[in-house]
């Protein structure tokens, strides 16, 4: 089976979906993380939330159509990774099945002390997801334990020699699984924490941090636009330092691709750019660069793993190949049509929707909260008394 | 961590974490699609007349639908994601044709509803009405294309047309581009997504004529004539217009739908009906008991009307039609399954609760209009009682009909097309990830249920105190800076 055209498209399509959820709900998760550090009363994180208020939702739907592409462009890459990270991705969900009801919650009820809850909780949350979606690139970069095992016979894996390579599996009879050792590990979720999967985490959840205060520090006004351009200055140079680390070492020690320089460097250009217009007081430029380097990041992961959609680092020959993970071309063609003629719809509505809301959340025009107060509840004895 | 249970397997556990999860998120899922299109007409209402009460019902319904909405998002993401999680067997077999209208529903669906309803939410007063109003139309509009998106994947699990057998690849492929218009004009999801649509019309119908009714009994008793009047009434009478053009849909698609069951799953309407044996006058059983798993020879039989089930099936009282005991000796074999029949007691039950609990929102229907015909507002306590005893009832009904559903569909995830085994099928413990241990599913099992459980709780305190709260709040609004302010509420938060 060898590589094509459409393949190759859908492969760069799923990183440019995942591109799109990392820039967007990298500023939208970023904030909820640094909502404690910028805001420091209720006022100012109402402030913090009606930044992204509006446009939350449409930015996590980038990750909803990640899944969907990956689904159906490359149904044994969803298979293989979904329930090889089961763990991980059980984590993911409920924080942001917690951060949702969060954010759209924490103004039903007219409560200083309500709302103070529900935003720790959202805190908690989001700093969890990018550190487990940055462990998840990791294992991509440097490759599962993924094993490959005879569809009849789930316990063997399928004997291999040295000169074996991927296109050597017979697809119609096996399945490339995760597999591991026993215990919480028993579908190797511990092997998949390593200290470059770790340091991939930590990476993530600081570039997110820094897209959060870049984003604050444009759309916001007073004390939390100051705190987020005072605090933006040595969160974007950790994040600069932590992803050079985590690319050179991925990039020495685990990335077959020399092709991969190229958005390497790029991705480092612009972090640098994004610092140093930072500290000139370039806000929104810092915050645009900042976007392109995460997009140069998702290519550089991608390209990384090419021409493998799940590197297996027990054995070459176990690694799931792009052609052996992909659909048929009737369904990649058709998915094809339908994203040329929506994803400029998308975007072009979701250009719209931004420009209608104002560019800056002035502290002192908040305007009111839709929340009732909870206490009426437990007045009035029943429910039928009038 | 400790290995499960040995009945609790791996299998086992991931079925209830599916149902678990796909029924909480369905509770939610016929209030959104009714609700969102209910909520576009009452402010289309509001703009083109000018009318005060149809905004404030807007305002008010609106408020309900938002705090249901962030609840059925928040639970939507990990139906995407348990495919791959807990089913990557299936996925990998069935993702070529299965994972396209995923996609679709994403792209064209999400991005739509969320978007516009995030300016519908925080443009109220920033951008004109005629623009907020058709925020709200898009964003209901995206509910319904999602709607139709997975309820045309499910019907192709149902009625897996569009599709062949790779010998290559071992899994089933998309038949050519044509095959996936076969799926979206499969004459299963036609029939099964407008069962669901009106059958959210008639939720959404029975939840805004209720709570009306509800209020306007309560507003009439307390001194509040002309509110009961000019307001809580027109609102009731909408709702039970909804609901009568409700009732009347989901009834006929139903009938239909249901012969079509009939004919593609012959096994599952045999199970609706604890039928056992081939025949002509098959009847209708009004009751049916036996234990859980319950084969043919262990069910007794309460209340048979003759001939009533060959007609659902064929339209002709004497109409022949064939029994658990006669599909098993014709398919058990080929498919290699125990019994071709599902769960008897399960699907006889959720089929008969589905149309049980629907004959609460009849009651109310009737019973509403009689009381608000020609002017009337009524103050009758019974009403008002009855009003709030039929809000759940829908929704118990949607969730056993989804039930009927997946449970009639055992023991097949893709039930066999024709019931040819050389069609594409798939049967349920096929579709596992294998990979996954049972001790971790019983942990996201337990801590899903928990969650969802505290989730439940906060939503149904909201619900009940926005719908106390009536249209208009004796409370002062205040701005998060603690002023006081004249505007009215609006949706931000």
């Amino acid at each position: 089976m060898t590589l094509t055209w459409l393949q190759l498209i859908w492969f760069v399509l799923v990183g440019v979906l995942w591109t799109g959820y990392l820039v967007l709900e990298g500023f939208g998760v970023g904030s909820g993380m640094v909502m404690h550090l910028v805001a420091k009363n209720d006022a100012e994180r109402t402030q913090v939330q009606r930044t992204f208020g509006p446009v939350w939702d449409g930015n996590q739907v980038w990750l909803l159509t990640a899944g969907g592409a990956t689904f159906a462009a490359f149904p044994n890459w969803y298979a293989t990774m979904f329930s090889g990270m089961y763990f991980a991705l059980f984590v993911i969900l409920l924080c942001l099945i917690v951060r949702i009801c969060a954010i759209e919650w924490r103004s039903k009820v007219a409560s200083t002390q309500w709302r103070a809850r529900w935003d720790k909780l959202q805190t908690g949350a989001t700093i969890l997801v990018p550190i487990l979606f940055g462990c998840a690139f990791g294992n991509l970069v440097q490759g599962m334990r993924i094993e490959v095992v005879e569809r009849a016979n789930q316990t063997q894996a399928v004997p291999v020699t040295d000169s074996m390579t991927a296109a050597d599996i017979n697809m119609a009879t096996s399945v490339h699984y995760l597999t591991g050792t026993g215990g919480l590990a028993d579908n190797g979720f511990l092997s998949l924490l390593t200290p470059f999967t770790i340091l991939g985490g930590i990476m993530l959840a600081l570039v997110f941090a820094t897209q959060g205060l870049l984003w604050l520090r444009v759309r916001t006004d007073g004390p939390v636009h100051d705190r987020a351009a005072r605090l933006v200055k040595p969160f974007g140079l950790a994040a600069t330092v932590v992803t050079a680390v985590f690319a050179l070492w991925g990039q020495f020690a685990y990335s077959t691709q020399v092709l991969a320089w190229i958005p390497l460097v790029i991705c480092a250009l612009s972090l640098i750019a994004s610092v140093a217009m930072s500290h000139s007081g370039r806000a929104f430029g810092a915050f645009l660069a900042h976007s392109v380097a995460i997009a140069f990041a998702v290519a550089w992961v991608f390209s990384s793993m090419a021409p493998y959609a799940m590197k297996s680092s027990i054995h070459p020959a176990y690694s799931l190949s792009l052609p052996q993970a992909a659909a048929t071309g009737s369904t990649l063609t058709l998915m094809l049509c339908v994203s040329v003629v929506m994803v400029p719809v998308v975007l072009a509505y979701t250009a719209w929707s931004y420009s209608r809301m104002p560019m800056i959340v002035e502290l002192d025009k908040l305007g009111p909260n839709a929340g009732l107060p909870w206490k009426r509840i437990r007045e009035g004895a029943t429910f039928l008394s009038a | 961590m400790t290995v499960a249970p040995a009945a609790l397997d791996a299998l086992m556990l991931a079925r209830w974490q599916f149902g678990v999860t796909t029924v909480y998120h369905f509770i939610l899922v016929p209030f959104t699609i009714g609700m969102s299109l209910l909520v576009a007409v009452l402010q289309t209402m509001w703009y083109r007349s000018g009318k005060d009460h149809w905004l404030k019902a807007t305002r008010f319904f609106g408020k309900l639908f938002l705090i249901n909405f962030a609840l059925g998002v928040a639970t939507g993401i990990v139906q995407e994601f348990q495919f791959g999680m807990n089913w990557s067997q299936y996925s990998s077999y069935v993702g070529d044709i299965f994972g396209a209208p995923l996609a679709c529903e994403a792209l064209i669906a999400f991005f739509l509803e969320s978007t516009f309803l995030g300016i519908w939410i925080f443009g109220w007063g920033r951008i004109s009405a005629k623009a907020h109003t058709a925020c709200i139309w898009l964003a209901a509009a995206g509910v319904n294309i999602s709607a139709a998106f997975i309820l045309a994947a499910n019907a192709w699990m149902q009625h897996p047309v569009g599709a062949v057998v790779n010998p290559e690849t071992g899994r089933a492929e998309l038949d050519g581009v044509s095959g996936f218009f076969k799926v979206l004009t499969n004459s299963a999801f036609v029939w099964e997504f407008t069962h669901v649509v009106t059958a959210s019309w008639m939720l959404a119908g029975t939840f805004v004529a209720g709570v009306a009714l509800w209020w306007m009994v309560r507003a009439a008793r307390s001194g509040g004539e002309a509110e009961a009047r000019n307001v809580w009434r027109p609102i009731a009478q909408f709702g039970l217009a909804v609901l009568a053009i409700g009732i009347v849909l989901v009834g006929a698609t139903g009938h239909i739908h249901g012969q079509q069951v009939f004919e593609h799953q012959p096994a599952k309407m045999a199970a609706a009906e604890a039928l056992c044996d081939s025949g002509p006058n098959a009847p209708f059983t009004i009751a049916a008991f036996g234990p859980l798993d319950a084969t043919c020879d262990q069910i007794t039989h309460v209340g048979e009307i003759p001939g009533v089930y060959s007609f659902m099936a064929t339209n002709s009282f004497s109409g022949e039609v064939s029994g658990i005991n006669d599909l098993n000796a014709l398919y058990a074999q080929a498919f290699d399954v125990p019994s071709i029949a599902p769960s008897i007691m399960l699907t006889f039950w959720s089929f008969r609760l589905m149309m049980g609990f629907a004959a609460f929102s009849v009651i109310l229907l009737i019973w509403g209009f009689l009381a608000t015909r020609g002017g009337k507002v009524s103050t009758s306590k019974g009403l008002s009682k009855w009003a709030l005893l039929s809000l759940p009832m829908p929704f118990l009904a949607a969730t056993f009909g989804w039930l009927f559903a997946e449970f009639g569909r055992q023991p097949f995830v893709v039930y066999p097309l024709n019931m040819d085994p050389n069609n594409v099928f798939l049967r349920t413990q096929d579709g596992l990830s294998t990979v996954v241990p049972a001790g971790q599913v019983l942990v996201t099992l337990v801590v899903f249920t928990l969650l969802y459980l505290a989730l439940g709780v906060v939503w149904f305190l909201l619900m009940r105190r926005y719908v106390r709260e009536g249209i208009h709040t004796t409370h002062p609004v205040t701005t998060p800076e603690g002023k006081a302010t004249d505007q009215a509420l609006s949706f931000a938060y």
